[in-house]
């Protein structure tokens, strides 16, 4: 296959950045998409350009670290797909696709497609776990789980912290982030404790960084790698409103 | 955004309830407006449940708008540089319908006033019975009036759907095993207000109410 | 390359006794920290994955002062997220015979006689505490309806010991892990620096006492002094290029620390994972691990003709070769990683392998679906089969899936005391990083298991016993300043080049040779071939790499060169440890040495020892042999038959 990429290029938080266009050919079609990228930088380097600076790591879908906007949709247009997921094969021989940096306020440009999203770890931080030192835990069985909620409290603690939902989400709000962490814990015995000052502390933490309102467009679950359902913002909201009746 | 616009939904059902009256004659329909205005009468002065319902209206409209303008503030503020290619993988008219659909609602709302409430714009003026310019009003010679109610309507109709459910999610009470109800429930009543709120327009227009 | 032979390794600060109560009297022998002197003793931690990450959140909550470091955007990334399968522990939930005696004995016979008795005792013991305080964290393990956990068995395991998280444990419980972190973050024990790669270690006066690391965003070098210094830094699979490891797993801090001084043990045990997704092609950037798990009802078969084109639907059953079922009829599909792995090879050697270029074998749910019924094999494994979709295109509900052996988990690392102190005092490794519990093969859902004990319950009581004697006042500047120089030069090294080859293609080149003479299987002939080839190649790599752009910004061409050239000192030194460890053991096939039935056949007269390699900056590397007794298990040669 070739190819014609339109990549945002900015060389550092302060430049204003331009989208670029590039030319790559002999792609395979089982190639994932970074590979194709790497293609095209192995050839910059030799060339004695930039190449374009992309985040990643595990490559299999589930350290969340990729992520860019294809064809203006958060990891491309391929349902519950991480960027490192996606393969060349759902793209037609001769397109151009435009690749983008997630793009919010709060996820500040580092260079190229490589954003800053320090502000999921300050959400987590102000509240996102269960207080409880290591050794101080009893015996795993004491608690037993209704096997529906543990598995609720699954589906929304997959969450791989990616950012997509902000990138997609019209408002650049972190709610579906933000909701997934809530959720999770909100559902199992041992977060009902903090219930409460958790939603309140992450869901204000989460308006103190900048990112936007839920208007419930959806957005953020469509293209959620990991199909995090919109009802966990129900819970959230539920939690939060709670925590403020108080 | 949830609370005002429930009130406005409310209010809504009920104004499309008194419209209906039109189909029972002009008599059936000024009562129920003269009513509106006696409501708890002799207790109350003429016109004191109404006057508190409207501020409320007014209250909710005004807050409606101030959460809706610091929400979209809020986004452009979240999202300074636009992305080059941007496709919804939503439905994606959500965001439009709730915002212009919204604009598009207040401007309707302006001319309504001035036409049914105030008969500014009503070729019977103020000085008639409601149901004299609500025909006068939707008479055939005036058929762009109608058309531009009908698009308000279902205006108001798309923003209802999108908004009744949301209102749900956004207070909690949503879960994955009401969202289908809850998304039915919405589309239902939006779908009562328009055809409520057309059916005596349009019936003027067309000549079967006179 | 030569070696020498130093003193041998005699104390390993076990304590001697009943071997179910080492860990109790170790314990209450460690000296205590006061907790006024704790918040006077800083702890640098490296890496965040399950053992840094429970290590810095732990040391954290005793009230030192912890810096922890990673090289990610945000310390939830380390790769520890991507193991699947799940995570043991000796609770016997079932009632079906386990206990920690047997956790015990499984791991040291699973490791193949090359672990420590009283290490693998103590993480048997601790594996109990790791899932009552991931529960308590809030980790959504699997249930059953009765609202208890549900366990499986997996890898080889005749008892159901392992604890999951649907196909996702690794993630929930470095979530853990990295929220219990992000706590200690907000209560200001802990300070983060992500986007950081530590570069060197700064040893004074006998004691590790810093890290030099690049920020990695503006390229600033910086120092950071401590007390003690903890590497939890994961394993070294990426010298073959192509593994399961994220694509920045590296080996630089614990070469830079074993250029300081730390012994390297055992750099040859590699672990070849059985299951993962064959290679497609050239530009091949990682492989993909499909959970052993599959094997439970999965069948590996390839065809009985040797270059047989057929689909695999078109292969009557009679043509088909179940050959795990066939050579071991006792384990059958589930024999250890290492057998399935060399099975692979061996039958793809054959030429019966099938897929691109005949390196894959057929994985069949075909029979489980006819016995289970789609919908609970979709139950079971519904996530893994559309990651498995996902990449190659191929529905495995309809076809059977392809699978090939890639490099997954290194069993060697920095040697380490009963303490987990390495050989510079205040350098403790845990996790991966160290040469770890696992001898020469780890067992499957062990990893979790030992990364968790490490950090949550070892490493902060021993590491006690160490600063007791802190704080250790202000660090020499002279040695930090040389460190410092020490990365800076090397850095201005890699940009001087300017060649004509990226620092990828070398990796590539390195990988595949490694892969080729240090690979599942190795002869004295392909590994001295590997050591003439790898030194050549690293001349050139110096000669006529090309690093783009500078220093002082966000360079992950940079960041790349640096790892690249660690690998090939480590590559040397892995290639060394194979040739000299003339049997086969574990994860380390040595050709030479194998029985009648082509089974690794163990030498425990001359191997019984862990070989730690002493790194001397001129001359040859110096091997330490650490003795190693069973006084529980006895020694046997494994068999799965």
């Amino acid at each position: 296959m070739n190819l014609t990429l339109k990549v945002w290029r900015q060389s550092g938080p302060s430049d204003a950045g331009r989208m670029v266009t590039y030319r790559v050919e002999d792609v395979s079609p089982d190639m994932s998409f970074l590979e194709m990228l790497d293609v095209l930088n192995e050839r910059l380097i030799l060339e004695g350009d930039d190449p374009v600076a992309f985040d990643h790591d595990c490559r299999e879908g589930i350290c969340g670290m990729c992520g860019m906007v294809i064809n203006g949709v958060a990891h491309g247009e391929q349902r519950a797909t991480t960027t490192c997921q996606l393969h060349m094969r759902h793209f037609e021989d001769g397109a151009t696709i435009t690749i983008e940096p997630w793009r919010a306020a709060p996820f500040p440009v580092v260079k190229d497609l490589v954003v800053d999203r320090s502000a999921f770890d300050r959400v987590i931080q102000a509240g996102g776990f269960v207080s409880v030192p290591a050794g101080s835990a009893p015996d795993a069985h004491s608690i037993p789980v209704r096997k529906e909620d543990a598995d609720d409290a699954f589906d929304a603690a997959t969450c791989i912290g990616c950012g997509a939902c902000v990138a997609a989400c019209p408002n650049g709000s972190a709610s579906l982030f933000t909701a997934a962490k809530i959720t999770h814990l909100s559902l199992l015995p041992q977060g009902q404790p903090e219930r409460l000052s958790r939603a309140k502390a992450m869901v204000d933490q989460m308006d103190a960084e900048g990112f936007g309102g839920c208007t419930n467009t959806g957005e953020c679950t469509a293209v959620c790698p990991k199909g995090i359902p919109l009802d966990t913002i129900a819970q959230m909201n539920s939690d939060y409103l709670k925590a403020n009746a108080k | 955004m949830a609370v005002t616009g429930a009130v406005m939904v409310i209010f809504l059902l009920a104004h499309m309830l008194g419209n209906v009256k039109i189909f029972f004659g002009r008599e059936s329909f000024n009562a129920y407006a003269h009513g509106l205005r006696t409501l708890l009468e002799p207790m109350a002065p003429y016109r004191l449940l109404l006057t508190v319902l409207e501020i409320v209206l007014v209250v909710s409209v005004v807050a409606h708008m101030w959460a809706a303008i610091s929400l979209a503030r809020r986004a452009r503020k979240a999202r300074p540089v636009k992305y080059v290619a941007k496709k919804s993988q939503a439905g994606g008219y959500t965001t439009h319908i709730m915002r212009f659909g919204g604009v598009t609602i207040v401007l309707f709302v302006v001319w309504h006033l001035l036409d049914l409430t105030f008969g500014v714009v009503n070729p019977k003026g103020f000085d008639s019975t409601p149901a004299d310019r609500m025909i006068a009003g939707f008479d055939a010679s005036r058929w762009w009036v109608t058309l531009l109610y009908v698009v308000a309507v279902v205006m108001i109709g798309l923003h209802l759907r999108h908004g009744i459910w949301s209102a749900f999610q956004t207070l909690g009470l949503a879960n994955r095993a009401r969202y289908r109800a809850l998304k039915a429930v919405a589309a239902l009543v939006s779908a009562a207000l328009v055809i409520g709120f057309l059916a005596p327009p349009l019936a003027i227009t067309f000549g079967v109410i006179k | 390359m030569n070696y020498v032979e130093g003193a041998p390794i005699r104390d390993t600060k076990a304590p001697a006794g009943p071997i179910e109560e080492r860990w109790e009297k170790r314990k209450f022998g460690a000296k205590l920290v006061n907790p006024a002197n704790k918040r006077k003793l800083n702890v640098i931690v490296v890496g965040t994955g399950l053992a840094g990450g429970s290590a810095a959140a732990t040391l954290g909550e005793l009230g030192y002062r912890v810096k922890s470091f990673c090289y990610q955007d945000t310390p939830r990334r380390a790769h520890s997220i991507a193991a699947q399968g799940g995570i043991n522990a000796a609770k016997n939930y079932r009632g079906d015979g386990d206990s920690i005696y047997r956790l015990f004995y499984d791991t040291v016979k699973g490791g193949d006689f090359r672990a420590r008795e009283s290490n693998v005792y103590r993480l048997a013991q601790v594996s109990v505490n790791i899932i009552d305080q991931a529960v308590a964290q809030g980790v959504p393990f699997a249930r059953e309806y009765g609202g208890l956990l549900d366990t499986r068995s997996f890898g080889g395991a005749q008892v159901s010991r392992t604890f999951y998280a649907r196909g996702q444990t690794g993630q929930q419980l470095l979530l853990g892990a990295y929220q219990a972190l992000e706590r200690q973050i907000a209560a200001g024990t802990v300070e983060m620096f992500t986007r950081h790669e530590m570069l060197d270690l700064i040893v004074a006066d006998g004691r590790a006492r810093g890290v030099i690391v690049r920020d990695m965003v503006t390229g600033e070098i910086e120092r950071h002094v401590a007390d003690a210094v903890v590497l939890a830094t994961g394993g070294y699979g990426n010298v073959f290029f192509l593994s399961t490891n994220a694509k920045g797993c590296n080996t630089t801090a614990i070469w830079r620390a074993h250029e300081r001084g730390a012994y390297f043990a055992n750099p040859c045990y590699t672990q070849i994972h059985p299951t993962c997704i064959p290679v497609s092609g050239e530009y091949q950037s990682k492989l993909t691990l499909m959970s052993e798990s599959l094997r439970n009802d999965g069948r590996v078969w390839v065809p009985l003709r040797k270059g047989d084109g057929r689909a695999p639907g078109d292969i009557p059953e009679d043509e088909r070769d179940y050959y795990l079922e066939r050579i071991y009829p006792a384990f059958g599909n589930l024999v250890p990683r290492d057998i399935a792995s060399r099975a692979a090879k061996n039958v793809c050697d054959e030429g019966r392998g099938v897929g691109p270029g005949g390196l894959g074998v057929y994985l069949d749910f075909r029979d489980a679906i006819g016995r289970l019924g789609r919908d609970a094999v979709e139950k079971k494994y519904g996530n893994l089969f559309e990651m498995y979709e996902r990449i190659t295109g191929e529905n495995p509900y309809d076809v059977p899936m392809r699978i090939y052996p890639a490099v997954h988990y290194t069993m060697g690392g920095l040697w380490v005391d009963y303490d987990l102190q390495s050989t510079i005092p205040g350098l403790f490794v845990i996790g991966e990083a160290n040469f770890s519990d696992h001898g020469a093969n780890r067992l499957g859902a062990s990893a979790l298991m030992q990364g968790l004990a490490d950090g949550y319950f070892v490493l902060p009581t021993t590491i006690g016993d160490y600063l007791a004697a802190g704080p250790f006042g202000e660090v020499d500047e002279e040695a930090v300043a040389a460190a410092e120089i020490k990365v800076r030069s090397r850095i201005d090294r890699l940009l001087a080049v300017n060649g004509t080859r990226t620092p990828d293609s070398f990796h590539r080149e390195l990988g595949k040779l490694m892969w080729e003479y240090c690979g599942m299987e190795r002869t004295e002939q392909s590994l001295r071939k590997a050591l003439e080839r790898i030194p050549e190649l690293r001349e050139e790599f110096w000669r006529d790499v090309k690093v783009s752009g500078t220093a002082e910004e966000l360079n992950q061409v940079l960041e790349k060169a640096g790892r690249v050239a660690d690998f090939f000192d480590l590559a040397e030194l892995m290639c060394l440890d194979a040739l000299v460890r003339t049997e086969s053991c574990g994860g380390h096939f040595r050709a030479e040495s194998q029985d009648a039935d082509g089974e690794a056949l163990r030498d425990d007269e001359t191997f019984a020892h862990v070989s730690a390699w002493e790194y001397s900056p001129e001359g040859e590397p110096v091997l330490h042999k650490e003795p190693l007794e069973y006084e529980y298990v006895k020694m046997t040669q494994r068999s799965y038959k």
